[in-house]
């Protein structure tokens, strides 16, 4: 038998030239995400950081005047960074709580079929864009508002605080439920075996379990609020003033890049300080994204393609 | 005293109550919309375009450029995405490169859809000078829904049992082999409701096409892809705050048709997820 | 009988841990070699190394040589692709593909080239004639392979590894996951493959292996306890601890 002619050789190089093409393609394919985050970065410093050769880098963060057409212009974000910050802590304020008690309620408590129902009416409810978020908010809810608290006007930090809320439970809600489901049966199975209740399982079982992956869930859902344009756009009142109360209408820096970038000449300093504003920007969410990672990677994992 | 059994019930109890709190007037609201939208929609508001101002006519214009916005987005971000993904699953190595990958799409996903607007403005507008065109918005869109489609496909490949890839590797098939002929027909269904996902939130986007292909106004559809188009969400923005004297059911009616768009995607995603879940309960009886 | 494949001080690792100290080990030709051993000693992880199917695995490393033919597979010139060709590989749980029958079967070829249909329906035919499952599935070949039962579905896939032509078949604990009559069905027609086929399987049944086997070697730890014809070792081994295994002293 052993006079069989030799079987392994290399029959053909070319399939494994052909592998190996296809494999470098999808390298990089898988590179251009690298190269559009740089992308990213790079050309919000190209077109904005001439911005800070005008204001001091401190000035434009700390400054509380933003006056883009007088002479000499001046660029002091702080109303808007101020602007943002009222609007994202009123709707984490409002989101965070809700959001979670929703979520324990769906793992926990709700009937399978209330269950399902449920999460995909939050799956749609995430689905809608946020300028129909903010159209709504504008003729519905912000006359409603505005007779409930008898406001001379309703467009405000708190209006945009609970549009921004509902827009960002659907985020909350489904990642948290995510979170909830994945706490082992036989925690629960051990807590209800020594006489716990359900009730008494969820709060000192099931939630402390569930800690991170729900911490991770609202700083997501934080990260969405910061970055939402069009609805604070529409519903926040818009003036560019250091807001002092929730009732003061207030811009945020993405609604300020929206309204401003079609006034703007190309290359000039109101055109540069937006860019700086985005900058600004970038630099939040990805703090807020880093930390997010560094808390909960392995409890979000490849399900949070879903909640983007 | 109250029994443990009461404060049990009363806790879900409560819990439920925020929960429809929290659903019911939002359906609510959308109901309203709906309602206040049909009383809008014509065959004229469909298939006219916007006169006067945009303070009458329809929205024919709008919905076409929303269409090749979306269509075109997808045609961007599909490719590059499933690419990215099945390197992420079937190919990478534990090494620095791939660690970066995902870190970089992490991050993508993070970054707020304005500031993607600023660098497609920034790099498609003004750098490569295509101007606000539907080519820019497409490319820009694209940009923005990549991770979602690289995430969601990446959870697709990732179901596919290795049993699958082991089998067919055994048998002599190669690596392109068998994510050809194995894994990608067993992931399709998935990757595609990832993709309608995607398309759905492009769809619905307003801050990235603002500066880079969005009109208020064309009288006429665009001619090529270095036209700018109308879009719906801008559309929607421009006249309900933007221009004074719209009437108030204009708006609702484009309001309910980007909801129909966008809705209608969505739910077909949903459909379709569960009707994978339900189909593999079956398999695995 | 002459030696189909060899290995020699083949050891293997996953990471730092060593799962195969030092084997040397002949597979004699059309015959059936069974591993055996308890789990955990390295017979699965011996049994991928002979088709490379352990590079699959992230982290393994590999250190001595596997030859077949007396070639050495881990040579860099080697093409694990055309390797796996010649030496298939049968897995614990059936794993047929969510396709129909007869595209399980010409699966193998059709990656391999073979485009028209009348040569592929003549090898599926073959095939499953040569795995006993024909006569089963003659009337059903365009319905999924998932409806079979486990017993055709491990079959299906000894059919789909026929269709390559292989010269080896490499088997995983195949009977491990079917039912007593399945499993009967299973190891008769081992008995007929061998004729053509030189196999290789791993069972932790030691009456399947006193039952289908020409040679059995025994695992323990990672090494190679002892190898010899199957009555010899199922009768008068020569190790002491292949005879407390054989004899139940081990899990």
């Amino acid at each position: 038998m052993g006079t069989k002619e030799v079987i392994i050789t290399v029959e053909s190089i070319k399939p494994k030239f052909f592998e190996k093409l296809i494999q470098n393609i999808l390298k990089l394919t898988a590179g251009t995400t690298i190269l559009v985050l740089f992308l990213i970065f790079f050309f919000l410093l190209k077109e904005g950081y001439g911005i800070f050769s005008y204001v001091s880098l401190r000035d434009f963060i700390l400054g509380t005047q933003w006056l883009p057409e007088t002479t000499p212009p001046k660029f002091g974000a702080l109303p808007l960074i101020k602007g943002s910050l009222y609007v994202t802590v009123g709707a984490t304020l409002i989101a965070v709580p809700i959001g979670i008690s929703v979520a324990v309620f769906l793992a926990e408590a709700a009937p399978p079929m209330l269950r399902e129902v449920l999460k995909a009416v939050i799956e749609l409810l995430a689905g809608i864009p946020s300028v129909v978020y903010g159209f709504l908010g504008l003729t519905i809810l912000a006359p409603f508002i505005k007779e409930l608290f008898n406001l001379s006007s309703a467009l405000c930090a708190f209006t945009a605080s609970i549009v921004l809320a509902l827009m960002s439970l659907p985020t909350i809600v489904s990642i948290s439920e995510d979170v909830l489901t994945t706490v082992p049966k036989e925690y629960r199975e051990a807590s209800l075996a020594l006489g716990a209740t359900k009730w008494e399982t969820t709060l000192k079982i099931v939630i402390p379990a569930a800690r991170t992956g729900l911490i991770a869930a609202a700083m997501l859902g934080i990260g969405r609020a910061i970055g939402e344009t069009m609805a604070v756009l529409m519903v926040a009142g818009n003036a560019v003033m250091l807001p002092h109360s929730f009732f003061d209408p207030v811009r945020t820096i993405t609604a300020n890049i929206a309204a401003e970038m079609g006034e703007t000449v190309h290359g000039g300093l109101h055109y540069q300080a937006l860019f700086g504003l985005g900058i600004v920007l970038f630099v939040i969410t990805f703090i807020i994204n880093f930390l997010t990672n560094i808390l909960a990677a392995d409890k979000l994992g490849m399900k949070r393609g879903r909640y983007l | 005293m109250i029994s443990k059994r009461m404060i049990e019930k009363i806790g879900f109890s409560v819990l439920g109550i925020l929960t429809l709190l929290a659903v019911l007037p939002v359906l609510g609201i959308i109901a309203y919309l709906v309602i206040r939208g049909c009383a809008a929609l014509s065959w004229e508001f469909l298939t006219q375009p916007p006169h006067n101002f945009l303070s009458a006519g329809g929205v024919f214009p709008a919905i076409v450029g929303t269409l090749l916005l979306t269509i075109g987005t997808i045609l961007v971000a599909l490719p590059l995405g499933i690419g990215t993904a099945i390197y992420l699953v079937e190919y990478s190595e534990r090494n620095l490169f791939t660690a970066v990958v995902r870190t970089a799409v992490v991050n993508l996903a993070g970054v707020p859809s304005v500031v993607y607007g600023l660098f497609g403005l920034g790099i498609f507008v003004l750098m490569l000078k295509l101007g606000r065109s539907l080519i820019a918005g497409v490319l820009t869109l694209g940009l923005l829904i990549l991770p979602i489609i690289i995430s969601t496909a990446e959870e697709a490949l990732r179901s596919v049992p290795e049993d699958f890839r082991h089998a067919s590797l055994a048998l002599g098939a190669t690596r392109w082999q068998t994510v050809r002929y194995i894994v990608l027909p067993s992931a399709m269904p998935s990757i595609l409701t990832g993709a309608i996902l995607g398309i759905g939130r492009a769809a619905g986007e307003t801050a990235p096409i603002m500066f880079t292909a969005a009109a208020v106004y064309m009288p006429g559809l665009p001619r090529s892809i270095f036209d700018q188009v109308m879009a719906l969400p801008y559309h929607l923005y421009v006249i309900s705050t933007t221009v004074p004297n719209v009437p108030e059911h204009m708006a609702f009616g484009s309001a309910l048709v980007l909801l129909i768009i966008v809705g209608g995607l969505n739910f077909a995603a949903v459909v379709l997820r569960l009707r994978m879940r339900l189909k593999r309960m079956k398999l695995s009886r | 009988m002459g030696i189909k494949m060899e290995t020699k001080n083949l050891s293997i690792y996953y990471k730092n841990y060593k799962a195969l100290n030092s084997v040397s080990l002949p597979i004699k030709e059309n015959a059936v070699t069974a591993l055996i051993g308890p789990s955990g000693c390295g017979k699965t992880t011996f049994l991928r190394s002979l088709n490379r199917m352990i590079e699959v695995i992230e982290g393994a490393r590999i250190e001595g040589n596997v030859l077949l033919d007396g070639k050495n597979i881990y040579d860099p010139e080697v093409d694990p692709v055309e390797l796996r060709k010649k030496v298939g590989m049968v897995f614990q749980k059936p794993n047929p593909f969510p396709m129909s029958i007869f595209d399980n079967v010409a699966y193998g070829p059709r990656i391999h080239g073979v485009k028209k249909k009348p040569l592929l329906e003549e090898i599926v035919e073959k095939s499953l004639k040569a795995a006993a499952l024909w006569d089963e599935v003659k009337d059903r070949l365009y319905e999924s392979a998932l409806g079979l039962s486990g017993g055709q579905q491990q079959r299906l896939v000894i059919a789909r590894v026929l269709a390559v032509e292989p010269q080896v078949i490499l088997m995983d604990e195949p009977a491990s996951a079917l039912d007593p009559i399945s499993t009967a069905k299973l190891e008769d027609l081992i008995e007929q493959l061998k004729e053509k086929y030189t196999i290789v399987i791993v069972t932790h049944n030691m009456q399947q292996a006193a039952r289908i086997s020409d040679y059995t070697a025994f695992f323990l730890n990672g090494e190679l306890v002892e190898y010899d014809e199957t009555r010899i070792i199922f009768t008068t081994p020569k190790e002491k601890r292949t005879e407390d295994y054989i004899t139940g002293r081990f899990g």
